[in-house]
This record gives C-alpha cells, structure tokens and sequence, in this order.
C-alpha cells in the first residue's frame, strides 16, 4: 500500500479537529467586537473577563469544586481499589458493577437520577449537591486508574509488612499508598479535569447559591457570539493542557 | 471471616465504599426507576397512584417523533464518527511506537478541552457571517452565505467533533491487538485483500467497533447543548426532552420514563459487545 495516504489521512483528520480551537485562540487576541472579522491584536476580552465580578466568582467556585471533588474521589476512589484487590467481601462483583455503570451510563441519566435524590432527600441545590455528583462520576475512573497500578504490583511485599507484625492499617500507610502514589496523582488530575469540564450533571444539580464556570458559559454561548468566551476557552485550554501533561509525566515517569 | 474488631481498617474502608455506591449510584436508579411508574405531582414532583402513562407518553407522536429524530441523528453520527475512525485507527495502528503515543495524546488534548468551548469555536465557524461562509464568498465559489447554523447537519457535525475520540480509542486498541500472522495466514491460504478484510479483519475488530458505538452512540442522545448551541430547536435530542421534563415542565414520571429508555439502549449494546468479545475469545483461542 502507498505511505503517504494513510498518512494524509491522519494529517487531514487532526487539521479537522485543531481547526476549530485554533480559530478559537486566535480570535480570543482580536480587537473588533464582531466575533467574524479581524480587527487586530488585543488582549480586551481577557481583560473584559476579568473585570467581569461574576464570571470571577464563578472560576473560582469551579476551581474549589475541582480541587476538593479531585481529593474526595481520589480518597474513596483509592480506599476502593485497595479494597477490591486485597479484600474478598461478599457483593464484590456488585461493586464492580456499580461503578462500571456510572462509568459506562450517559451522564445525562446520572444527572437525573442525583436531582431527584437530592431533592427528595432534602439537601440543597449548591456546592454539597455539586460535590457529590462530581465525586460520583469521577470515582469509577480513579478506582480504574489504581487498580492499574495494583495488578502489576509484586504481592510479596504486603505479605512481608504482615509477617513483620504491621497491622492493615500501617502496612496500607507504609507500603500500599508509596507504590500507588503515581496513580493517585494521576487520578487526581482527571478528577479534577472531569469536574472541572462537566457540563450535563452540574446543569442538574447546581443551584444559584453558587454558580460554577460551564454553567455561565453555557448562558453565554446559548445568546451568541462572545469574544470573551474565546479568551476563557483559551485559558481553559491552556489549563487542561498543563494538566493533562502533568498527568502524562508522572505516569510514564514512574513506570521507569 | 475474620471479626470486625480485628480488623478495624477494612471494615471502615468496605462501609465508605458500600455506603458512597449504595447511596448515590444504588438509590437514585431506583429512585427514577420508581419515579417513572408513578403520577406527576406539581408539589411533590410524584405521588401515587402507579401507572404506565409516562411510557404510554413516549409513544404520543409528538414524542416520537423527537425520540426517532434524535435517534436518527445519534445513529448519524456514530456512523460518521465510525468511517472516520476506523480508517484512521488502522492508519495510527501502522506507525511506530512513539509516533503512536505522541498522536494519541494529541488526539486526547481536544477530548480535555471544555466541550461547551468546543461547540462555540464550531459556532463561530459555521454560523452566517462566520469563516467559512466568509472563505468561501472571498474566494466567489458563493454568492450567498450557506445555512449551516441551526440545521441537523450542525448538530451532527457537533456530536461528531465531540465524540469522534470515544469512537477512535476503542478502534485503536483492536487495531493495535491485531495479529499480523493471522493477515499473513489469509493471504498464504489464498485469500485476496478484500476477503481477509472481510473474513479476518473486520470479524476480529467487532468488539473494538461496538465498544465505540456504545461510547458515541448514548451520548449522542444525551449531550443536550449541543443542539442548544448549534441546532436551533427542530433538532433536539432525547437528552432536550429529558432536561425539558426535569428542570422545565417538572413532569418527573416523563422524563424518569425517557431515562430508563436510553439505559435500556445502554444495556442491549453492552450485552451485543460482550457477546462480540466471547465469540473472538472461543474462536481465537
């Protein structure tokens, strides 16, 4: 088969998908208030967002979501994989099976199904609301994430810190957390990169005591055109890039 | 089995985990499993009596006919979505090693981007004074702006653009598990190009192809602002309806209803992908 098609191909589908965010960043620097026509360098709609009180507020609600859903789903997601590799416990098939439908449900269902417990419950549209839900959906991908780390692991070692007369608890401290460490980190950075995304279950369950990031995006774009939205997308980009290299890093690193 | 006291750590770890899944994952399924059977409330949201209206509801034509058209532009998408990417997981498979991770991370970059951002850079190209109607006046191949915005088109385009990687990964991993003895024995037992693509290769990629039609094809019934955005509201999806009935019209019973109608979907091709994979493992073993 000639070379170069395949090639072309593989060239001509990333341009399809990079096209569209580089016009993105590229307008986010233009000077003429139509979103169409270039008018210029400027850096106006960055310094138009952070001018803006509100969209402030709201990046910052979006950064404490994701930093604390990022720790909560990486603890119990960690404490998960740990239980389902060393323990035997009755209903352990039923647990996997939990968390592969979250992951494989479409978010929408998700989102739906938190709302009405939520309400019925009782506990308040905001930030409480938000934790949980952005807790739930990331927890399965963090017990994936560790999980891959545990199955490659040399199980002698536990089994020495045991001998050695370490409880559960120290031997988990001591041996188990060092050796997962890069998968925690890694599940942490998607965690928080999920969270911080996550438009369809936070339409759901967030309430106007505390509004987060996509949501006020989400009414942005649904009116128009903004060129304040490129400068976000732009930043956002940058940060997800950042992040997902970080992510990237320690993972390759440590299988070193 | 060892006795609760011995075993403080385990103990607390087994019920925060069962009590996290159990509350939030176990309860509020069976919460709009229970919801859909039951009687719209404007106070409570539902009460009793039970019954089935919310499902005999899904069969009024005007639902139905969203349902269908929504389900007619998923199943657009995931085919698009899959000529795209098979060819292109075939093609990536080929390359060496670390050209592969470097363009699998590229193709993962745009998949951590915010995807309301995404769908507002396709706005901006395809809205009626936006690039591509401007290119192309510029350059007189039209005289008049094309209407793109707001058709079914730019919905699927948008569904497409989203979810092309959910499409491409799978692929990629059967792609990249494929045995080049077995291409190898086809051709020496005499068959041509086109019938060990046939025979071999699409039969041993099935599982790789109905994972990502599971991954594109729920979504591209629930990522409701992408119509929103792009598609104006002829063109919803089953995700619009759901949302409508939750957070608009409080008919908790409907849209319960719909939900349980897209996990059923949800079910069925997990079952036909499982069943994929136990028919290559007898075979290939």
């Amino acid at each position: 088969m000639t070379r170069w098609l395949p090639r072309a191909y593989l060239v001509l589908v990333y341009l399809l998908l990079y096209i569209p965010i580089g016009v993105l960043v590229v307008f986010s620097f233009n000077d003429s208030r139509s979103g169409y026509t270039w008018g210029g360098l400027s850096l106006r709609w960055y310094q138009s967002l952070f001018n803006n009180n509100a969209m402030v507020e709201a990046m910052w609600n979006s950064l404490w979501l994701a930093l604390s859903a990022a720790t909560v789903s990486t603890v119990i997601g960690a404490l998960t994989a740990l239980a389902l590799h060393r323990y035997r416990f009755r209903g352990k098939k039923v647990l996997n099976g939990m968390l592969f439908v979250v992951m494989m449900s479409p978010e929408i269902v998700l989102a739906i199904s938190l709302l009405a417990l939520f309400l019925l419950v009782g506990i308040q549209l905001g930030y409480v609301s938000l934790l949980l839900a952005h807790v739930t959906f990331c927890l399965p991908f963090v017990v994936i994430t560790v999980m891959a780390r545990l199955s490659g692991f040399d199980e002698s070692l536990p089994e020495a810190a045991r001998d050695l007369g370490a409880s559960d608890f120290t031997m988990t401290r001591t041996v188990l957390i060092p050796v997962i460490m890069p998968a925690l980190l890694a599940g942490w950075l998607l965690g928080f990169t999920l969270s911080l995304d996550d438009v369809v279950v936070s339409t759901f369950v967030s309430g106007p005591s505390y509004e987060i990031l996509p949501l006020r995006i989400y009414s942005m774009v649904r009116v128009g055109l903004k060129p304040e939205v490129n400068a976000l997308g732009t930043l956002l980009l940058v940060f997800s890039l950042v992040m997902l290299m970080l992510s990237q890093w320690i993972l390759t690193r440590s299988k070193r | 089995m060892p006795s609760i006291t011995r075993q403080p750590f385990r103990t607390a770890v087994l019920v925060l985990v069962w009590g996290w899944l159990l509350f939030l994952v176990l309860a509020p399924n069976l919460l709009v499993v229970g919801a859909s059977v039951m009687t719209r409330d404007p106070g409570t949201f539902i009460s009793l009596p039970l019954n089935l209206d919310a499902y005999r509801q899904l069969f009024d034509p005007l639902y139905l006919e969203v349902f269908l058209h929504s389900l007619y532009m998923a199943a657009m998408t995931t085919l698009v979505c899959l000529l795209i990417g098979y060819p292109f997981a075939w093609a990536l498979s080929k390359l060496g090693k670390q050209r592969q991770l470097l363009l699998i991370f590229l193709l993962i970059v745009p998949f951590w981007t915010n995807s309301l951002v995404r769908t507002y850079a396709l706005k901006m190209l395809l809205a009626t004074n936006g690039l591509i109607n401007s290119s192309l006046m510029g350059l007189g191949w039209i005289d008049e702006p094309l209407q793109m915005l707001y058709t079914e088109g730019a919905v699927i385009i948008g569904l497409v653009y989203l979810l092309l990687p959910f499409m491409i990964l799978p692929l990629y991993s059967v792609f990249d598990d494929l045995r080049q003895e077995l291409l190898l024995a086809s051709h020496d037992l005499g068959a041509g190009r086109f019938a060990t693509f046939i025979h071999v290769i699409v039969p041993l990629t099935l599982p790789g192809v109905l994972a990502g039609v599971m991954l594109v094809l729920l979504p591209a019934m629930g990522l409701f602002f992408v119509p929103d955005i792009l598609g104006g509201s002829r063109n919803l999806l089953v995700g619009n309806v759901i949302k409508n009935q939750f957070l608009d019209a409080r008919n908790w019973p409907f849209g319960a209803a719909a939900s349980i109608v897209l996990t059923i979907t949800m079910a069925i091709l997990m079952l036909a992908h499982r069943l994929s994979k136990q028919r290559i493992g007898e075979e290939g073993a």
